[in-house]
């Protein structure tokens, strides 16, 4: 237990004092949020109503996406998984820690978006919180396992950059963040079904805001749940200690598995 | 102090078509500073590497006090101490938390008499990033023995290591083996191996070409002894005399210096000589051919 302690309190304290996870975690965030609140909604009124999911979903793709895999790669790179695993650190630990305090940042700053943004920007308050907690967990779950995932397969910093960026971009895109999913071109739908910030924005809108959706609500919550454990299972069988191990589980591509609850997510597209 | 510790018996390790490691054999006994002797690519890494379960052996059979290194790594982590030859640390880790995070994970109280012993005491809070790459590697040797296991392998351990660092990490290794550790050293320093270990092994592309204590090999080398004489009368000098097994004799600074194949009659010949010629003493040395010496003889042939 001290053990974990110490880890979890150490990684903590990387997520605030290395100043890329600062900025991943907290710093780009929390300015997107401020110039979203201001710039967006004077554009469009209409996005004070998804402001909050918006936000949040953004933080947490950030976080997980942008700022968690590349720690891990260079880990792996610069040999310190080596100096832990001699050294009695377990595997599950080198990367659940890292995600369960990455996951801890970033619902701090959904926290705060979250108590902010009605008062600061006018953002629609969801109808029930319990949901939205909910919603907002299983999403930083899901998004989690993607970050430790790509952290466990990326083969270098730009093959980080690479996977992250697959997934971060057009989430930003055809995401439902900027614009909903029911506005996108039909040809374009079953490619947003594919993303997580999707799934999260429609759990969010159906089930904390009671809100008209575009997919299964129900269903999306299901989809992220299963993504996140998909995700993690899949890193921890494929976690590798040293990039020049010659003993290591399964092939990269078996990461590509976890996109299977997502294409089951196309079937629920109304 | 002749328990077996770690056995080594037919080992192989491949990398695709390459053969790194081809049969070797050797065994460590508890107490005892055992030396992997090798140019690179020797295959001295690769055979601590799959003994501290890093890697996986391709054939033979690899055993620490009754632990397959390649199955059992949790019990293994409790039973040995590793000093990689390269590792690293997080940058933002100080050096405090090291020391607690890994002793944590070992379950012991974290050591900082230890740091404090490696000269690392005014550099609790310095980040890993911060030290120097001696400070690094004196932290990583810390660490390796914080949790004081039964065998410590140090991979070239004093690579990067001001004098002060050295004498003070050669103290500690002695330390260790006087408490019953055995010490597994792969070195490139020739003196370190010859002043450390007890026993070595000498590995050339994957094989294990001599094996025996440093003064063992030394001895039975084809490499001259040499002996070093000063005269009050400098008899030999002026009588230009040859010795039994003296392949060589030159003159240098009022000594005679004979190179001998066999130093002990040539010891005895010289002082019999001195003593009928009625020539006193005035100083003796006998050197043998340095360990270094003997393993370029072993590796060039």
């Amino acid at each position: 237990m001290t053990a974990f302690v110490n880890h979890f309190a150490f990684e903590f304290k990387t997520g605030l004092r290395n100043p890329t996870q600062m900025l991943m975690n907290y710093l780009f965030p929390l300015a997107f949020y401020a110039l979203m609140g201001l710039v967006m909604t004077q554009i469009n009124p209409d996005f004070k109503e998804t402001l909050l999911p918006a936000m949040i979903i953004f933080a947490v793709l950030v976080s997980t996406l942008l700022g968690m895999p590349g720690p891990l790669v260079e880990a792996r790179e610069a040999g310190i998984f080596r100096s832990f695993k001699i050294n009695g650190v377990p595997a599950l630990s080198i990367l659940a820690i890292p995600a369960l305090t990455t996951i801890f940042h970033a619902l701090i700053v959904s926290a705060l978006i979250a108590l902010t943004a009605s008062s600061l920007f006018g953002g629609a308050a969801p109808v029930d919180w319990g949901s939205f907690v909910l919603v907002a967990l299983v999403t930083a779950f899901a998004c989690g396992g993607l970050g430790a995932l790509i952290g466990v397969i990326a083969t270098g910093s730009r093959s980080t950059v690479l996977w992250s960026q697959l997934i971060f971009l057009p989430s930003m895109l055809i995401g439902g963040l900027m614009l909903p999913v029911s506005l996108l071109p039909e040809s374009i739908r079953p490619a947003s079904a594919l993303l997580p910030s999707t799934h999260a924005m429609q759990a969010f809108l159906g089930l904390a805001y009671r809100q008209e959706t575009s997919i299964d609500p129900l269903a999306s919550f299901l989809i992220l749940a299963v993504n996140g454990i998909l995700a993690f299972g899949l890193a921890i069988y494929l976690f590798n200690w040293d990039s020049r191990n010659d003993a290591r589980r399964g092939h990269s591509l078996m990461a590509l598995l976890v996109v299977v609850p997502y294409l089951a997510g196309i079937f629920f597209l109304k | 102090m002749n328990e077996t510790v770690v056995t080594v018996q037919d080992f192989r390790k491949v990398y695709g078509d390459f053969v790194a490691v081809d049969g070797i054999s050797f065994h460590a006994r508890r107490g005892e500073i055992f030396g992997l002797l090798g140019p690179n690519g020797a295959g001295k890494t690769s055979t601590l590497e799959c003994l501290e379960g890093l890697r996986r052996a391709d054939g033979g059979r690899l055993d620490i006090m009754g632990v397959d290194p390649g199955r059992d790594t949790r019990r293994l982590q409790n039973l040995i101490g590793v000093q990689l030859q390269t590792s690293g640390l997080p940058a933002d880790m100080s050096v405090a938390e090291a020391m607690k995070f890994f002793c944590a994970y070992h379950g012991v109280a974290p050591r900082f008499d230890l740091l404090e012993r490696l000269g690392l005491g005014e550099k609790l809070r310095s980040t890993y990033h911060e030290l120097s790459t001696g400070q690094q590697r004196r932290l990583a040797l810390a660490l390796a023995v914080a949790h004081q296991p039964p065998i410590v392998i140090l991979d070239e351990p004093t690579a990067g290591l001001d004098v002060a660092s050295r004498v003070e990490l050669h103290a500690l290794m002695q330390e260790l083996r006087d408490a019953g550790s055995s010490i597994l050293l792969a070195t490139h320093d020739m003196a370190e191996a010859e002043k450390m270990t007890d026993r070595v092994a000498i590995l050339l592309k994957g094989r294990i070409v001599a094996t025996g204590s440093p003064r063992e090999l030394t001895a039975t080398g084809a490499g001259f002894t040499k002996v070093s004489v000063r005269s009050e009368n400098a008899a030999l000098s002026h009588d230009n005399v040859s010795f039994p097994a003296v392949g060589k004799h030159v003159l240098k600074d009022a000594y005679d210096i004979y190179f001998s194949t066999d130093p002990a009659p040539t010891v005895s010949a010289i002082l019999e000589y001195l003593a009928a010629h009625d020539d006193k003493l005035i100083d003796l040395r006998v050197e043998r051919p340095s360990l270094e010496e003997r393993f370029l003889e072993i590796t060039a042939a």
